[in-house]
């Protein structure tokens, strides 16, 4: 391979790396939203008044892109409010009373997995969508012609500073990927696996190994340790360190032959084909310095961030800032009444002092963004470009290629808001071919 | 416990480095030439550097007051330009010479084009070349005070007589020149200090001084003596490893960096040869300054997925 593509070295902060997950007992009530996931929300199909199990479908799949939700608790349906997630976006959530006893749903048995259609459908049921933050709902990904895939990577790098939650999935959760390991070599006749790690986390890497032998049947499996250099899980990113090769502009993985799933994605199908027990519980990382017992914790889905804190000592001081997932790519809350979402791997409450941002200043075109970027980009032209709402100029330098990493802002010594242009700069571009297309 | 929480767009964590850090560590980095400079000058080039040190910092201070900028003192810029400057000047030049040269880098080359970052051309260079223009101001004319000896007029004019300067001379900067380019093992000192903080990369310095090398080298016929005194001597290191890597005035790629060094190098060295003045660096990374934007869009990275790292 050519050379490795530019990062940065963020702080580590993997506190809780050598730690296993408690399991947190049902909280009062669960509020479960209806869009957890890339694409149509989900349509409920229950009503207020409804008792439930774990595992009961109470939202069906909304259209081709979207996933069925399942109660994570058992317990009555006591109301199904609009609510407002961290997106910014309204959208239905059911909230469930639990009654404290997680009867899981008797209905449950394990899917009928005998071709590719009874695969894919078995995903789609499962209810899983990426987990690793992109919510985008897997069996969308694995619908694709099977002779195209030729490499399947399992993203373990978990390069965000903070977060374990995959490294608990692989770590302890070997035979759930196992499982799903060998469906889908079975039914989608993959043929290469690359298991990609970071350096540091020696535990999961060990375990990672031991899964290449136990997997490695009619299958070549790699595991590849990268160094610790973030973003080394972005995509396209471990796509090149893993196969060398360039996903282009505006194209999706598949278009080069890979297929990338997150390594708890992947033990989430494993434990569903083995069990059918649908997605509703995650392991989530509860960390930052606001937080008394930093720890993985394994919570139903739709548990607020404030029993989810609770649950760990509650908090020390007053957070400056509530994270969903790492503090490179996470998501700012505005209050801790929101839940932990299928594609939520951590919370994150952040002290002043962790969250303490440098003064923004005038750029002094050290061209410390451009060198970082692992992508090539130059952030302080788009900020520039962006100044002059001149989309072409933003097209042209690539603003669509950004991941959004974060590299450019974390280095940037007048700590522009680079990402923050780069969003407004995409959701430009969206407005003008918008606008381009009304026209037309 | 629904107090505020901060809402901001990702990242939420800074690698702490800043505009102030980083001019503090060219100060640092300074440093050694500046205390070589004034023991081999005297207590004359301390006062130079006080003074171009305080009217620079004072002007942009007193500048933002009056136009009502938020205050920029803080980031250290104008203090790094006012000491390159003093660097720059002979020890006895007239003090308010001094002054008006930190005026005119500071007010006329800096903050009229819109302060730190804004600036098209390096401050303390443009007022270097400004001052040998008006006043005339040469470096030719001062002379070390620690040592009494005739040679030490500088090298250049030392070579133009067809005598070579002697090593040890020329390391430790026994000689005419300007207070903080006779040096070079302070200076050398600052710029491995600047590689060692990553505040500078090695790209420029090296292909500047590479082609001023390798161009006297071969004019020299062949005599490596002969091209590591065009080297060391003239300001090239003091340019090389702390003006011409002025981030605002310089590529900010590996390879505008090379560029940058190359066309430097090529022209100090057209001047020293060619041209009526001994000197050339200071125009030459003038020149450089102003090709800067035309070798910056040369030299954009390819985008990953779109020719970048190939595909
Ligand atoms: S890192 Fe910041 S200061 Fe440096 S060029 Fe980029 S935007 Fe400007
Ligand atoms: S421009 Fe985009 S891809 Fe490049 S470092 Fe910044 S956020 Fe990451």
């Amino acid at each position: 391979m050519a050379f490795s593509l530019h990062g940065v070295h963020v702080p580590h902060r993997k506190h809780t790396q050598d730690q296993s997950a408690a399991r947190m007992a049902p909280p009062k009530t669960v509020t479960i939203p209806m869009s957890m996931h890339i694409g149509a929300p989900a349509r409920p199909v229950v009503k207020v008044g409804d008792l439930v199990k774990v595992g009961t479908l109470i939202a069906e799949a909304g259209g081709v892109v979207s996933s069925p939700i399942y109660a994570s608790v058992s317990g009555k349906v006591t109301k199904i409010p609009d609510i407002l997630l961290s997106s910014g976006t309204t959208a239905p959530a059911v909230v469930i009373e639990s009654d404290g006893e997680m009867t899981p749903e008797e209905a449950l048995m394990p899917p009928v997995v005998n071709s590719r259609d009874s695969l894919l459908e078995a995903v789609r049921a499962s209810g899983v969508v990426g987990l690793g933050g992109a919510g985008f709902p897997t069996h969308v990904k694995l619908n694709v012609d099977p002779s195209r895939i030729e490499y399947l990577i399992i993203n373990g790098t978990e390069c965000e500073p903070y977060i374990t939650s995959d490294t608990y999935t692989m770590t302890e959760r070997r035979d759930d990927m196992a499982y799903a390991i060998e469906a889908l070599k079975t039914y989608l006749g993959i043929k290469n696996i690359i298991i990609g790690i970071e350096s540091n986390k020696k535990k999961a890497i060990k375990s990672m190994m031991q899964l290449m032998q136990e997997t490695a049947k009619n299958c070549t499996v790699s595991v590849k340790v990268f160094p610790s250099i973030y973003p080394q899980g972005g995509e396209k990113v471990l796509i090149y360190h893993a196969t060398g090769r360039v996903v282009p502009v505006g194209k999706l993985p598949i278009d080069v032959g890979c297929i990338v799933l997150n390594c708890t994605t992947l033990a989430a199908i494993g434990s569903y084909l083995k069990t059918g027990m649908p997605l509703v519980e995650k392991c989530v990382t509860v960390d930052g310095g606001a937080v008394k017992n930093a720890q993985n914790v394994i919570v139903p889905i739709g548990t607020s961030i404030a029993d989810l804190f609770d649950f760990c000592g509650g908090l020390t001081v007053e957070p400056a800032k509530v994270l969903y997932g790492g503090p490179m790519m996470g998501i700012a809350i505005p209050d801790m009444t929101l839940p932990v979402m299928k594609n939520t791997n951590a919370v994150l409450a952040l002290t002043q002092k962790e969250a303490a941002l440098p003064q923004t200043t005038a750029c002094i075109r050290c061209g410390s963004c451009t060198n970082t970027c692992p992508f090539g980009l130059a952030p302080a032209m788009f900020a520039k470009a962006y100044e002059k709402k001149d989309t072409v100029l933003l097209e042209e330098l690539g603003i669509n290629a950004c991941m959004e990493c974060g590299c450019c802002s974390f280095v940037c010594p007048a700590n522009r808001p680079l990402v923050q242009t780069n969003k407004l700069s995409k959701a430009l571009l969206r407005e003008e071919k918008a606008k381009e297309d009304k026209r037309v | 416990m629904n107090h505020q929480l901060k809402l901001s767009v990702s990242p939420h964590i800074h690698s702490g480095r800043s505009t102030a850090g980083i001019m503090r560590d060219v100060l640092i980095a300074l440093a050694p030439a500046t205390v070589a400079g004034v023991i081999i000058f005297g207590w004359r080039a301390l006062l130079v550097v006080a003074l171009c040190v305080a009217s620079s910092v004072g002007f942009e201070a007193l500048y933002n007051l009056i136009v009502k900028r938020e205050q920029t003192v803080g980031d250290l810029s104008a203090a790094v330009t006012g000491l390159l400057l003093a660097l720059n000047l002979p020890a006895n030049i007239p003090l308010w010479q001094c002054v008006v040269g930190s005026l005119f880098a500071v007010i006329i080359v800096k903050a009229l084009f819109g302060g730190i970052g804004c600036n098209v051309v390096n401050p303390a260079i443009t007022a270097r070349v400004f001052m040998l223009i008006a006043f005339g101001t040469m470096a030719t004319q001062a002379y070390p005070t620690i040592v009494d000896t005739v040679s030490s007029a500088t090298p250049l004019a030392q070579m133009a007589q067809g005598t070579t300067p002697a090593l040890t001379d020329l390391l430790l900067g026994l000689h005419g020149g300007a207070i903080g380019e006779t040096c070079a093992v302070a200076l050398l000192i600052g710029g491995a200090y600047l590689l060692i903080r990553r505040v500078i990369s090695w790209h420029l310095p090296v292909a500047f001084i590479g082609t001023t090398f390798l161009f006297s080298f071969l004019m020299g016929g062949m005599d490596v003596m002969h091209a590591l005194s065009m080297v060391l001597s003239g300001g090239l290191l003091i340019a090389a490893i702390f003006m011409a890597t002025d981030y605002v005035t310089s590529p900010s790629t590996a390879w505008g960096k090379i560029i940058f060094g190359l066309g430097a190098g090529l022209i100090t060295c057209m001047i020293r040869y060619f041209g009526t003045y001994p000197e050339g660096v200071s125009f030459a990374i003038l020149l450089m300054n102003i090709l800067t934007p035309y070798i910056d869009s040369w030299t954009k990275h390819k985008v990953f997925g779109r020719g970048g790292k190939r595909a």
